[in-house]
């Protein structure tokens, strides 16, 4: 399918990761580990790192753009992000870790998103059933 | 309609390598999505320098996503990347100062990982603290101020109504839209310092007329006399948070009680809960002098009513304790000076039991200081924490029970953060359960 728009352009595949409540990168998730540590969301203790995450939108801190950025670099971060609405603090911190370290996290906005399980892949706007 | 930015005609392979690419031999396919001025293209074009022209880039690129068609200047910034998350952030500030970087408006700093006036707090990794105290030093070499405060609103030199800023810390993009009635998106780490270099924002969402008007509504419906317990703020930012997400609300029933303290209070939780930058409280906040202008004469387009029983699940959804009492922190965002005052006086005499942290910025205490509000707070026998928060750096050390807080947005984090259990209280309250040891209930909600 083809997505409403591209904020961060780029190629990405995993196992799709739907969470059912927005989440606040910074206090919300362990760097090191990538897991969910916010002890309220729904999902807590499940991890990030490699998936393909949709979400519906971004909350709390404006240093989650720190902490995408810092988890790209060491490779907890996720795969590629699909929302249902642009995020800036999201798109600021996966320009960052491309362009300091050439690592590139594709963030796409979609109306109709893949679930929970499949592998899918974001390839620019393009969003592609893998399994 | 789709909007998107082809992103690798700004990250060439060499600008990925370097940092310094320049821009110039690219297409400029992308640069008619959002208007440039002269001086846009100037920095853009690097001729004031390599840390103004990656600013210019970002700013450009996060201005698609946000739908804007042009840049605007601004007045004033503050910066929340001041704060120790990694590498990734000391990397992206070093190059900024390596490309000769200085900031184009006064910007103040957020909170950081390090209280400066008081280290031998800190009880966390040494090598930590090395990164945090150079990402410090980076940003003051950009010429940021080093206010080191998450409560810039309470500086004495705080921007004023309708002027266009850019601040990141989700607290104070609340505040300063909601309170102060100046305009800023929500910006976040890297991004805010890419708008002070530059001096310019995307003009989109709350920098506009339009984004800033509610679009769905509370209706405060408790006894008057709720109003008049400093917990009910907090509890009701909780709600709005998780209900508006990133939406605007609108807020009925307050009056002026809801001072400024406790308008912080409620923002920063609703900021916690939600992605709430901005709310209006009708009667009370500048915005906002009727329902019909704060909603700019359009429906709601949802409707929740604030009652006894939501604000008391809200609390409880706040509160992990356990049992016993181990310590209290308050002061989540920075404790002001008519804050030391309550608190001044709710001590007076006493002595706390348990340890007692009070986060604040060094400008007010100094002021509490010079004024001789801390005499009774010191006997008391406060720890006082300025620069950063016992909650995002390791200062409380290991605390054997339950730590109490009257901050939504503390009793939000710090379950995760430091992994303790909470409970939330007013700030007579913590006053009160600080002396017995054990964690009590004084007021409206007891």
């Amino acid at each position: 399918m083809r997505v409403d728009q591209v904020l961060v352009d780029g190629v990405a595949a995993g196992e799709v990761l739907a969470l059912d409540a927005p989440l606040s990168f910074w206090g919300g998730v362990s760097i090191e580990s990538g897991r969910i540590v916010d002890p309220s969301h729904p999902q807590s203790g499940v991890s990030l790192a490699g998936k393909v995450l949709v979400l519906p939108h971004g909350r709390g801190s404006s240093s989650s753009s720190s902490v995408l950025a810092e988890m790209i670099r060491i490779g907890t971060g996720p795969a590629g992000i699909v929302l249902d609405e642009p995020d800036s603090i999201m798109v600021i911190g996966a320009l960052v870790a491309d362009r300091l370290y050439g690592t590139r996290c594709p963030i796409v906005v979609a109306s109709t998103t893949p679930e929970g399980g499949s592998v899918w892949r974001i390839n620019g706007a393009e969003l592609e059933s893998v399994s | 309609m789709a909007r998107w930015v082809d992103l690798s005609l700004q990250l060439d392979p060499i600008a990925i390598n370097t940092g310094f690419a320049s821009l110039q031999d690219q297409p400029l396919a992308y640069l008619e999505a959002v208007q440039l001025s002269e001086r846009d293209r100037s920095l853009l074009a690097g001729e004031m320098g390599d840390a103004q022209r990656i600013a210019m880039e970002l700013l450009i690129a996060v201005g698609e996503t946000d739908g804007a068609q042009h840049l605007i200047d601004i007045e004033a910034a503050h910066i929340d990347g001041c704060s120790y998350h990694g590498r990734a952030g000391v990397d992206f500030a070093q190059m900024l100062v390596d490309g000769d970087g200085r900031v184009e408006v006064p910007t103040t700093l957020n909170v950081a990982s390090l209280d400066l006036l008081h280290p031998d707090l800190y009880k966390g990794d040494s090598a930590v603290a090395e990164s945090a105290k150079g990402l410090m030093d980076h940003y003051v070499a950009l010429g940021c101020r080093p206010t080191w405060t998450c409560a810039p609103y309470q500086l004495q030199d705080r921007p004023s109504f309708g002027q266009q800023i850019a601040w990141g810390e989700s607290n104070a993009i609340v505040f300063a839209n909601s309170v102060l009635g100046a305009r800023t998106n929500r910006y976040g780490d890297f991004m805010d310092i890419c708008c002070a270099l530059t001096g310019r924002v995307p003009y989109a969402g709350l920098h506009t007329d339009e984004g800033r008007l509610g679009t769905i509504q509370f209706n405060v419906v408790v006894p008057s006399s709720i109003l008049d317990d400093d917990l009910t703020y907090p509890l009701m930012g909780h709600v709005l948070g998780q209900v508006a997400g990133s939406r605007v609300p609108v807020i009925t029933g307050l009056d002026e009680r809801a001072t400024e303290d406790r308008l912080k209070a409620l923002g920063a939780a609703a900021a916690s809960s939600g992605a709430v930058a901005m709310f209006h409280a009708v009667g009370v906040t500048p915005e906002a002098p009727s329902l019909s202008e704060a909603l700019g004469s359009a429906p709601p387009l949802h409707v929740t009513d604030l009652t006894v029983d939501t604000l008391r699940d809200a609390r409880r959804q706040l509160t992990t304790a356990i049992g016993t009492l181990g310590a209290v922190s308050v002061g989540t965002p920075h404790m002001s000076f008519d804050e030391f005052v309550s608190l001044a006086a709710l001590v007076e005499g006493r002595r706390t039991t348990v340890p007692f942290y009070v986060n604040t910025s060094r400008d007010v205490l100094d002021r509490a200081e010079r004024a001789g509000v801390m005499t009774p707070i010191v006997a008391f026998g406060v720890t006082v924490v300025t620069d950063t928060c016992t909650y995002i750096t390791p200062i409380m050390g290991d605390i054997e029970g339950d730590v109490m807080t009257n901050s939504g947005k503390w009793a939000y984090y710090a379950p995760a953060n430091l992994g303790v259990s909470v409970v939330l209280g007013s700030l007579a309250d913590c006053v009160a359960s600080a002396v017995t040891g054990s964690a009590v209930s004084t007021g409206e909600w007891s």
